[in-house]
Formats: structure tokens, sequence, C-alpha cells
């Protein structure tokens, strides 16, 4: 976790967002993230950011449910405990499609949602810097990252210039910690950010 | 932004003129606000219904399923009547999220996070009845294929009440995942509301440190998508595998290709009048009437009469097929044991085709489809009618067997089987009145989400620059042509 210096400009409404974040990409300013109340559809390609991979992800744990499934049930029929059924082929495949479908649905949801917790950093008791409250709310709010030689009051007079209601400058964690939300717990406010 | 298209003609979905702050506060009302007397109420009669659900559970597991009326030949009743009647109330919630939002209908926003709470609940309730109907239900991980010490001997695969377990927990888990993901965002919502410390504990642990980031959200997006793909087959899945339990069997009156349509059809026709039954009192009881709009009710009501009519055709065609199949078991099962009035049972069937068939079609009328308390009334008659369909299925075809001998006992219900039943409700809707009281009712995210799209302010707006958009479209293609 690394301490870095933000700017943080506040919009009231999402149309001004698309062309705010357009003029910050073509500006320079390093754009650290925008946080919405809701999914805006185009704005993750305004911002540039790379297109998710989780449904990727989805299909390799499915098709690891399908074959885990087919696995286990043609070894146990076929192998293992060789049952008979009225004289039912061991290997009987149509009766196991139901079984196969539902783990296959099973292992992809349940490693879906793993996995999206995991990359989104996602858990009960975790932590991490909220630049506004209103954030999930109403405000669209649009941060800046100025540890790196930015001029802070030239930053501010920029997003103030694209429609921000409101700006301010915050020292933050980047990352998450463990805690809760009643109390205060960012961790090394008073410190001055490292670069 | 042009990814969802909504027709002009497409009444809007919110009203009242509400800005983004505005549902925030609409929806978190309710959480914030004490419980009403009237919450209180309805949550104490529930968990009063749920402890005598528990204390007939108790004389089950104790004394054994004797406690019950079941015997020779009726040795499925209530408890797998049930059973089917829950997973099919199931079936809506996630039907609604799932399969409408394929189909990118805007209305879903509004009614699919109190229908999924609803769906996970009635699962629940379900999967009750096979657990304690097992008798020995201190053995009922037996149903999973462990490594065991008896050789070790394996679950039959091969057997459909397998497959259900399968169907049933896979089912529950998905629905439940996709409930909490769409969930998060909305309690991060509560959570930075919050001026109580213990609210802000709470929901802190449960929004899971979401902070609202757009690659976040973008991430939420496609998981919501494929969570819809996987849950569409999965819904139609688990009540065509609940109706191959009847259906592989060589009953008279079970062993039916139609069965898995049927069911699905009847489930959803079910579960659309619970959500009816519930969001007509939730949107009532907390002032929820410009989220859940009359559109929505009628579009509910459409989907109902639908179904209603495709469960129609199906209880025709299975008479039909018994008399044109001109199988002399299959002919008895369904003209003398369930279309003659006469018969012990004929009551039921006339009961579920009044309930089921016949009712319903008042919804062909937009007047009727609007009323609420037509809608209401409907809404509890739908779900006799199908509580009835099961039992028909179950009972008449089980009542009299091969051995007319055995013919002679009339299967009615004791109170602990009436009472297991009853019991739940009570964990129904106790687990529903906690819902409504700590979590958002309606998806916040979602409302917004479709705010300036189809709230009425936006959408006249919307419908200028819509229309601008076409002409445009037109003109150009109408250059291209020349």
């Amino acid at each position: 976790m690394a301490l870095k210096k933000f700017v943080v400009g506040v919009f009231d409404d999402e149309h001004n967002l698309f062309n705010a974040v357009r003029k910050v990409r073509k500006s320079g300013y390093r754009l650290h993230e925008v946080y919405t109340p809701f999914p805006l559809h185009g704005l993750d390609r305004e911002m540039g950011l790379r297109d998710t991979s989780i449904h990727t992800a989805g299909f390799i744990y499915g098709l690891t449910g399908t074959s885990l499934a087919f696995g286990f049930m043609t070894w146990i029929f076929t192998k293992d405990w060789p049952l008979n059924i009225g004289g039912k082929p061991h290997f009987a495949l149509p009766a196991w499609i139901p079984i196969m479908f539902e783990f296959t649905v099973l292992l992809s949801a349940v490693g879906m949602v793993l996995t999206f917790c995991y990359v989104c950093q996602l858990a009960p008791f975790v932590k991490k810097h909220h630049f506004h409250l209103r954030s999930t709310d109403d405000k669209f709010v649009m941060v800046l990252d100025v540890s790196s030689g930015n001029s802070e009051s030239e930053a501010s007079d920029f997003l103030s210039g694209l429609g921000a209601s409101e700006v301010n400058v915050q020292v933050a964690e980047t990352g998450w910690w463990l805690g809760t939300y009643d109390r205060e717990q960012k961790l090394g406010l008073s410190r001055e950010p490292s670069h | 932004m042009a990814l969802k298209y909504e027709s002009q003609v497409r009444p809007p979905l919110v009203v009242g003129g509400k800005d983004y702050h505005q549902v925030t506060e609409d929806i978190v009302r309710p959480i914030e606000a004490q419980p009403s007397r009237l919450w209180w109420i309805g949550f104490l009669i529930s968990v009063a219904l749920l402890l005598f659900g528990v204390y007939s559970v108790y004389r089950e597991v104790v004394y054994g399923t004797g406690q019950w009326n079941l015997h020779k030949t009726v040795g499925w009743g209530w408890d797998i009547t049930n059973f089917v009647w829950w997973v099919g109330i199931g079936h809506a919630g996630t039907l609604i999220s799932a399969i409408l939002l394929l189909f990118r209908q805007g209305w879903r926003t509004g009614v699919n996070r109190a229908a999924e709470a609803m769906t996970i609940f009635a699962v629940m309730c379900a999967g009750q009845f096979p657990i304690w109907h097992m008798g020995r239900v201190w053995m009922a991980f037996f149903v999973l294929p462990y490594p065991n010490t008896r050789g070790p001997l394996w679950v039959n695969f091969n057997s459909p009440l397998l497959w259900d377990v399968f169907a049933i927990s896979t089912y529950f888990t998905v629905s439940l995942l996709f409930w909490y993901t769409g969930l998060i965002p909305d309690l991060a919502t509560v959570r930075d509301r919050a001026k109580l410390k213990w609210r802000k504990y709470m929901y802190g642990i449960l929004s899971f440190g979401w902070t609202g980031s757009t690659k976040h959200w973008q991430r939420h997006e496609s998981l919501a998508l494929v969570l819809a793909g996987l849950s569409t087959p999965l819904v139609l899945s688990v009540h065509t595998v609940v109706s191959f339990d009847f259906a592989t069997s060589v009953i008279p009156g079970w062993h039916t290709t139609i069965f898995p349509p049927y069911f699905v059809a009847g489930a959803i026709f079910s579960g659309f009048a619970m959500v009816q039954t519930l969001l007509l009192v939730t949107r009532k009881v907390l002032s929820l009437e410009e989220y859940i709009t009359i559109e929505h009710i009628e579009v509910m009501n459409k989907v109902i009469v639908l179904t209603g009519s495709i469960v129609g055709i199906a209880y025709l065609t299975e008479l039909f097929v018994a008399w044109y199949g001109q199988n002399p078991y299959e002919m008895w099962a369904f003209m003398e044991n369930r279309a003659n009035p006469f018969s012990p049972y004929g009551w039921s069937y006339w009961l579920m085709m009044s309930c089921n068939v016949l009712s319903p079609q008042i919804f062909w009328f937009r007047k009727m489809r609007r009323n609420i308390t037509v809608t209401f009334f409907m809404s509890v008659i739908v779900n006799i009618g199908m509580w009835f369909e099961r039992f028909v299925i179950i009972v008449t075809s089980l009542y009299r067997d091969y051995l007319p001998s055995s013919w002679a006992t009339y299967y009615t219900p004791t109170i602990w089987e009436i009472g297991f039943y009853l019991g739940t409700f009570g964990l129904f809707f106790t687990c529903y009145f906690l819902f409504s009281k700590f979590f958002p009712v309606i998806a916040i995210a979602e409302i917004k989400h479709i705010l300036k799209r189809s709230g009425d302010t936006y959408k006249e707006n919307m419908d200028v620059v819509e229309k601008k958009a076409v002409d445009e479209v037109y003109e150009e293609a109408h250059a291209a042509h020349h």
C-alpha cells in the first residue's frame, strides 16, 4: 500500500463526465479512478480501461465443472463400483447430463463470484479509502493522481473548468486494509506522500 | 449509451420526477426508520408460525413419518406437494432477474431484488420437505457422493432424485450469489449514508468494502451478465428435473413427456403470482408506488395470463393424449381419478382447473390487469390453484394403485403435516420481513441506471433526442439510396 496525493473532482451529473474524462486523458493528467453510484456504460472505454476477462474465467470454471462431473461419474460407474441398475449400461451418458449441467453452472458461478471478489478486493471487513461519501448516492467522483509532480492547484483549476462542482485535495491509501466503517481508520493520513 | 434503446410507446417506469438522490432516499428510508407496528405484528405472526412448524417437524423426527398420514399407497402426500409448490414459486425471481436481463426488459429493475429474495426464501422452504421426508434426517448427507466406509458405495447418478439434489442445491447457491453480488453496491449506499455506529459497522461488513470504481462496475456488469446467462438455462433445468422425479417413473398420470415444459410454465405462473402478492403489499407498506408502478403490475399480469394459458393447454393435452394413447391405465388415471368430478378427488382436479386456467383469463382485460384488488385476489387464487395442481398430480396418481383392495383409504393430512406446511410459511415470511427491514427492497443502482431512460421527467427529453437520432439515420439511409 502506498500513500498518494490526489485531486478529487465531484460532478453532479454524468453528462459532463464523459467529456471530462476525454479531456483529462488528452491533458496528460493521471486519471486514478472514477467512482459512480451506478454503472455508466461506455465510461470504461472512455477511460481506456481494458475489457474485463471475468467471463473467460467463468468459461474455464464451467468447463472444469463439466469435466469433473463427467470424469467422476464415469470413474465411479465403470471402474470403482459398477452398479447394475436394471441391466442398463454402466456408461449411461444421457442420464448424467443433468448433473454435468448443474455442476458446470455451479462451478462457473461460484468461481466467477470468488474471482470477482478477489480481483476487486472485496470481502467482509475490507476497508478502502472513500474520496466522497456520496459517490454511492448521487455524485460522480473523478480522482486525479498528482503524487508524481503535477501541481495540485493547476489540477484543481483544471477539474473546476471541466464542470466539477466541488474540488479538493486528499492524501490517501490506494490499497485496502482490514477495518470497519464505524471508526476512522485511514492509515497514515498524517504522513507526507512517499514518492 | 445506445445499448438500450427503449420504445417511445413505453410508459415511464419511475414516476414522481425523481433524481438520483431522491431514489436513494426513497428506497433506503424504510431501513433507516423504526419498524412500524404493522411490521412487528406481521413479523411476530410469522415467527409464531415458524415455531409451530419447528414443533411439527420435531414430532416427525422423534416419532417418525408415521406422524403424517402417508400410507400405502400415498407415500408422497402434502410434503412433496409442498416441496414442488415452493420450488415452483422460487422460479419467478431468477426468471425476472436473469431471463428478463438478457431480454433487456427495463421493468425488471423495479421488482427484481424482492423477487430474487423471494426465490431464495422459497427454495429454502422447498428444501425442508425432501430433507425431513427422509425420516432419519441425521443421515441426510447420504445423498452426497462422498468417499465412505460403505464400500465406498456411491449414490445413484442415474436417478432423478439425485439430479434433484444437484439441481436444487445449485439453484439455491447460484440464486444466492446472484442476489448478493447485486446487493453489494446498494449495501454500500446504505453504509455511506449511515449515521448510527452499529449501522455503519454492519453494512460496512456486508458491503465488502465496495467503492463504486468504474473498473469494479465494469466487472460487476460482466459478472451479472454471465450469471444471468448461466441462470437462464438453470432456472429452466430446475423444474425440468423436478418434473423428472415424476416423469421418469412408470406411474400412470406421471409417466408423460409433457411434464418438463408444463412444470416450468406452472412454476413461472405461480412464482409471478407470489411476486404479485408480496409486492402489492410491499409497495403499499413501504410507499414505493412510484417505483413499482401499475405498469409493473400490468406486465406481470400479462405473464400470468400467458403462463396460465400454457398450463391450461398442458392440462388439455394430457387429457387428449390419455384418450388418444388408449392405454387403459393412463385413461383410468386421467378420466376417472382426475377428470371425473364424482370420483373421490375429482373436486381437487376441478378446483385446479378453475383456479389456474379459467380465472386468470380475466387478465385479457386491461382494466382487470390494472386493478390492484383484482390482482391481489387473483395472485392468491393462482397459488391455491397451483398447490392443487401438485396435489392432483401426486395424490390422484397414487391413491388408487394397481391393487383395488388397497383403494379404500382416503388420504387426509394430520395436524403435523399441516403444521409443517404452515411452518414453512413462517420461515418464508420471517425471512421476507427481515429482508424488507434490513435490505433495500429495490435495486437502487439499477433504478438509477434506468432513470434517465425510463424516469418520467427525463423520458420526454430523451424521446426528442432519440427521435432526432432516428431521423438522422433515416435521412442517411435515404440519401445513400439515391
